[in-house]
């Protein structure tokens, strides 16, 4: 899920750390007393198992990527060291290549048009006083797992399928083969990824929207702000934190898009239409046993990732604005 | 918390909108914006309607009729079929009881180290955390082959322990998202206890724990939907049949079944996801408030 993931957390934490003042306990007067010296001991008790299993089920695995990038292993003979060779192989293999456009062009598509019907839509929900009806409406696919979504809308994508059947109607077109036309399988893709995380991002915009103090909307109605300007100079800036984070959130999630090019275009569709970064590590790793150039190219996704994150919070600075500073 | 997700608009803000409820435009905007979001909701709910639909055809309205609507004849035979050719109750079964687990292991667990790092001073406790939050950047999809390989030196492949240890014991958001609650807790609570001799552990049980509801329900809700809709993992980890949870299972049965008789896949698809979407509506309030409070990372 989207929300595990991210450096959301990361930036909230430094803000919150700047404003919460640090708490200080009242203890003896001289020396330490004997408590604070036992906590110590349960510090480490406390954070121990989810430390322990970071370490193990994280950390170990992620050296042990970077390692294997180097080196070239099956699985099974020993491992023998190639130095950059995997990088050099899969920077030039026109099927990484593929990948990388194909992600980078699916996070490029779902994430404007995804957070933009999202925002409408949570504007459109405050507005309202009976909202849940729709709010389970929209929210309904988040809650399905992405094999059901994509078998769904497997069938719904059919050539001789509802959505096919009732475009060739409409306009009198031959019905679009979605799956196995190479460009349109890449949307539809970007489609049912939109589709199945509106819910969550509506959801989310709807709680930042009511958390904008009603005083600043008051104040912009007595000055006689539109419903127009009400949303561009107000709404959509005091929103701007939360569209940040949740900009960087859809984005990391849509570099990771796997169950959707695995399902609904059964293994990344006609000619690699779809295939997906993470789908070429599976394909590489488990499909290939080819754990050395997998690896690699999973060290590239985790740089993207890092890449896109670190224009994210440079781009912060510009566009986001808070609360204090514009009321 | 002050970002739930308020289904009932406040006073204040109930009394600006019936000031503003008098004139016709309003009420005209209004009618307008239902119209809308009732359209985009129904399209939002179209894929499962048609899934239902399609899954009381059968075979030769689907082959010869592919674009009709209603059912003629209308049959259960998908739905007997779907539940005959693959061990559905075998695979909501783990599906439920490794998401349980891993709810029970990882509010336990998060809890600990979130209360840990908010109140405890501790050498490296903050370079640990700094540790932790850097851990978030790391997609699990990049550690996926050494991953699994560590579950193979465990014994743990084709196991639903590696499907609950490790995402029990290795969540960093979980520990972030109760560390934010614990410092929402005000000092005071555990103060005297701690004045008085209580232990650390006798404090957080006892004191912490019960405090922490709101957020451990949160935490919950969202542990047990990415574990019950996760498929990556199980796809890579998990070999038999019996072992598989609810989506493993489902896209085995496409496979086995597959591009043919899609009223079949569309009842295997069904049976899948209407006990969720109940759930889902039971419990929608609580849902919903999770997903808006984790979100914005509890603040």
């Amino acid at each position: 899920m989207s929300v595990i993931q991210g450096p959301l957390s990361e930036a909230l934490v430094e803000s919150e750390a700047s404003t919460a003042p640090e708490r200080t306990r009242p203890g003896g007067l001289r020396g330490e007393p004997a408590w604070r010296r036992r906590d110590r001991r349960w510090g480490y008790i406390f954070v121990g198992p989810q430390l322990i299993g970071m370490a193990l089920f994280v950390l170990v695995p992620f050296a042990a990527s970077v390692v294997l990038a180097f080196a070239q292993w099956d699985g099974l003979n020993a491992l023998s060291w190639v130095g950059f060779e995997n990088f050099a192989t899969e920077l030039t293999d026109p099927l990484f290549g593929r990948s990388v456009l194909n992600t980078l062009l699916i996070a490029i598509i779902t994430v404007p048009v995804g957070l933009g019907l999202a925002v409408i839509i949570a504007v459109a929900l405050e507005k309202l006083k009976t909202k849940t009806l729709y709010l389970i409406l929209f929210f309904a696919p988040v809650v399905t797992s992405s094999v059901a979504v994509a078998m769904i809308w497997q069938q719904l994508f059919r050539k001789d399928g509802v959505i096919s059947g009732f475009i060739a109607n409409t306009f009198h077109v031959p019905p679009p083969d979605w799956l196995g036309d190479p460009h349109l399988a890449l949307i539809a893709v970007c489609i049912v990824s939109i589709w199945s995380s509106l819910g969550l991002n509506i959801i989310i915009f709807l709680a930042g929207l009511q958390n904008i103090s009603p005083s600043v909307v008051e104040a912009a109605r007595i000055d006689g702000a539109g419903s127009l300007t009400m949303f561009f100079r107000i709404r959509l800036p005091l929103l701007s934190p939360i569209m940040f984070f949740s900009t960087v959130i859809a984005f990391i999630s849509s570099l990771q898009t796997f169950d959707t090019v695995f399902i609904l275009t059964a293994n990344a569709g006609p000619d690699n239409a779809t295939r997906t970064i993470v789908y070429h590590i599976f394909d590489l790793g488990f499909g290939k046993f080819q754990f050395g150039p997998a690896s690699a190219a999973s060290v590239i996704l985790l740089i993207i990732t890092l890449i896109v994150t670190g224009i994210q919070f440079t781009a912060q600075k510009k566009f986001v604005h808070y609360e204090d500073g514009a009321a | 918390m002050t970002t739930a997700v308020r289904t009932v608009p406040d006073s204040g803000r109930q009394g600006a909108a019936a000031g503003r409820q008098g004139t016709g435009a309003s009420r005209a905007r209004k009618t307008v914006l239902h119209i809308v979001l009732a359209v985009a909701g129904v399209a939002m709910v179209f894929p499962f309607v048609w899934m239902l639909i399609t899954s009381f055809k059968t075979l030769p309205q689907l082959l010869n009729d592919p674009l009709s609507f209603l059912p003629k004849p209308f049959t259960f035979q998908n739905y007997i079929d779907a539940w005959n050719d693959a061990p559905f109750a075998q695979a909501y079964w783990n599906s439920i009881y490794i998401a349980v687990l891993v709810v029970i292991g990882t509010l336990v667990t998060a809890a600990m180290a979130g209360y840990g790092f908010a109140r405890i001073k501790f050498r490296g406790s903050r370079l640990l955390f700094v540790l932790f939050l850097a851990t978030q950047m790391i997609p699990m999809q990049v550690t996926l082959i050494p991953f699994y390989f560590l579950m193979a030196k465990l014994g743990w492949v084709d196991s639903h322990l590696s499907l609950i240890i490790p995402a029990a014991l290795a969540n960093p958001f979980a520990v972030f998202l109760m560390r934010q609650f614990v410092l929402s807790l005000p000092i005071e609570l555990e103060e005297a206890a701690l004045v008085d001799g209580a232990g650390r552990w006798r404090i957080f049980w006892s004191i912490i724990l019960p405090n922490l509801r709101p957020g451990l329900g949160a935490l919950a809700i969202i542990v047990a939907l990415g574990t019950w809709n996760n498929f990556l993992l199980p796809l890579v980890l998990m070999n038999s049949q019996e072992n598989f949870t609810v989506p493993l299972l489902l896209q085995s049965f496409r496979g086995q079944f597959g591009s043919i008789n899609y009223g079949l896949v569309m009842a295997a698809s069904a049976v899948a996801t209407i006990p969720m979407l109940i759930a889902f509506v039971i419990g929608q309030r609580r849902i919903l408030n999770s997903m808006a409070a984790s979100g914005l990372g509890g603040r």
